[in-house]
């Protein structure tokens, strides 16, 4: 029994928003299948009474003065933009048809 | 003057400083070897020619002008794919970002402009930094240059390799889970991971952003020592940046004394599944320290062994969070935008398009790690056993200063030999991998040729957080002591490679 299925496969590249190909499920899910066995591993260690790390540091938040510091022109932000019109990123319809 | 080539950035310093040599003659010269090797090696992705030349002049102009420049001022360096560089195309190895330049500098390019370190181009890399080869780079494979049939390592085998093919004497590469430190052992040449927190992350696009670093990659380690003091140090701009000072690594580097020092050897690292040669020239590089003076014990780090699979789920999250802002919106990629298409299904047509598979499988996995039901089994029981593994350090570096093992358990492996068994390329970065977790600083540095195939061994040293100088102070011992015994360092004994016109 695969620890991930076909389907279940299909259904996160639709959460992460990729249109995968028939081709490549076939290709993705027993690879996928493999490394969830791999990483299932941790499962092993005997760890219910350890704090989880987020991070490997003692870090706090960090704040600074609430001060005007340089930053990019709108003509820098939009230099790469796939479409851009009157200063601003065009993308496409973002509401269905109906909407 | 093509002898420039193969100068460390320290003599090449001294050539400036006496007047021998300008820093316009030393760039060119590195240019042309680029165009003489690199049809065969394929390091850089880009080379800027123009930039780099400008930069040199600059440098020249200063000199003649009087003023004080530092160690490395004039000295070529090869940058990175995955750091920005304003103006200059940065792709991190995806087609998601062809063609993008962008509009400011990373915190590192910022220090090596400042200080004079002329920026060759930038080399390949795996996908956003994901894998040990560079086979998974949009842009095609990079080749060792002791063997051009063998994968140079990853994901910065484009840094490494062009060390090696003596394209530059110096280079930037980071390290997620030792995108660094196994190009270096692969490649015969010096990477260093420094403390994380100790160099900047602004500038540098995100992998997994609780484990990035970037850091120094060399020839020798006094020239990667001189290379970390200009990029590391307090950034304001990254939140999870160190405000400390940096540790003395030139100052170790010199000292590279290891007498009184304390060293264990982890005795999870090696065994089954370690290369016969690349465990024969570790044992011979730990017996070389005992006999400088260094103190040798063994020591048990008995959650080493889940540090991949919780490493596996921990990266994989962290990158499917990190990639969702490829979203054909702001920049980068768009396919499908025929007017009809919906935002959404622009992003599905986009990242479809944009992602190569390996990128796809780690963000699927993330997505898969992180989503509700399997969070607690996967993600939250990762984070815990990242716990049990910083604290198998914390009780080793209680009993010795520095810990080691080999850096990679084999040497560098065929093109095309695990493209498609993606646990076997995981498991490269079995000695690489603890450290990033426990965010301490770890480096590799070249201990000999493995008999089987004459392919170069790393030896990988871990030193505590911010003991980053521990490093210099061991690599820096092993080089003098095993330059003697061959009469040079590794790199020498590299075979010539095949210079086209």
């Amino acid at each position: 029994m695969p620890s991930i299925t076909r389907e279940e496969v299909a259904h996160l590249a639709r959460l992460a928003r990729i249109e995968l190909s028939d081709e490549e499920l076939d290709h993705l899910a027993p690879q996928l299948d493999q490394i969830i066995a791999l990483v299932g591993q941790v499962s092993e260690v005997a760890a219910d009474d350890i704090p989880p790390t987020s991070h490997a540091l003692p870090i706090t938040n960090v704040m600074r003065e609430d001060v005007n510091v340089p930053c990019l022109t709108p003509e820098q932000a939009l230099s790469g933009a796939p479409a851009a019109e009157e200063q601003r990123f065009r993308v496409p319809r973002i509401l269905d048809e109906e909407a | 003057m093509s002898d420039l080539i193969r100068k460390t950035a320290v003599e090449l310093s001294e050539l400036m400083a006496s007047g021998e040599a300008s820093a316009v003659e030393i760039t060119q010269a590195h240019l042309d070897r680029i165009g003489a090797v690199d049809g065969a090696v394929h390091a850089f992705l880009h080379v800027d020619t123009e930039g780099a030349l400008a930069q040199a002049a600059a440098v020249d102009q200063k000199r003649a002008a009087g003023e004080k420049l530092g160690p490395l001022a004039g000295v070529p360096l090869a940058l990175k794919d995955v750091l920005t560089q304003d103006g200059v195309p940065t792709t991190a190895g995806s087609k998601m970002l062809e063609g993008w330049k962008p509009p400011y500098d990373a915190t590192v390019v910022q220090r090596l402009k400042a200080a004079g370190v002329v920026i060759l181009g930038k080399t390949n890399m795996d996908e956003f930094a994901m894998g040990s080869s560079t086979e998974n780079s949009a842009y095609g494979t990079t080749h060792n240059p002791w063997d051009l049939n063998r994968i140079p390592g990853g994901s910065g085998g484009g840094s490494s390799a062009a060390l090696a093919a003596y394209e530059a004497p110096l280079a930037i590469g980071t390290d997620t889970g030792g995108s660094i430190r196994q190009p270096g052992a692969f490649t015969g040449t010096v990477g260093v991971k420094p403390t994380y927190g100790g160099t900047s992350r602004y500038g540098l696009i995100a992998l997994a952003s609780s484990l990035d670093t970037p850091g120094p990659c060399a020839r020798t380690t006094l020239d990667a020592a001189l290379l970390h003091e200009v990029i590391a140090g307090h950034d304001p701009m990254d939140s999870t940046s160190i405000n400390q000072p940096v540790p003395a690594v030139v100052d170790a580097a010199r000292r590279a004394d290891v007498a009184g020092l304390r060293i264990g050897v982890v005795k999870e690292l090696g065994g089954e599944g370690y290369q016969p040669g690349v465990e024969a020239r570790f044992h011979e590089a730990v017996e070389l320290l005992t006999k400088l003076g260094a103190e040798v014990v063994e020591v048990s780090c008995p959650h080493f062994e889940y540090a991949l699979p919780a490493y596996y789920l921990i990266l994989p999250s962290e990158a499917s969070s990190n990639l969702a802002k490829f979203d054909a919106m702001r920049y980068g990629l768009r396919v499908g935008d025929d007017g009809e298409n919906s935002a959404e299904k622009v992003m599905n047509l986009t990242r479809e398009a944009g992602f190569g598979a390996e990128v796809k499988r780690r963000i699927m996995l993330g997505t898969h790690a992180l989503s509700s039901g399997y969070y607690d089994a996967y993600y939250g029981q990762a984070q815990k056993v990242r716990t049990l593994i910083a604290r198998d350090f914390t009780k080793a570096y209680e009993q010795v200063d520095v810990l080691v093992s080999p850096a990679t358990p084999t040497t560098a492996f065929a093109i095309g030999d695990r493209v498609n068994d993606p646990i076997a390329m995981y498991k490269n970065d079995l000695c690489t991998i603890p450290s990033n977790l426990a965010g301490n600083a770890a480096a590799s540095f070249p201990c000999g040729l493995a008999d089987e195939d004459g392919l170069p061994v790393g030896f990988h040293v871990m030193a505590p957080v911010m003991r980053d100088d521990l490093l210099y102070q061991v690599g820096g011992a092993l080089e003098a002591a095993l330059a003697e015994q061959w009469g040079g360092v590794l790199m020498s004994k590299a075979p010539e490679l095949e210079v086209s016109r």
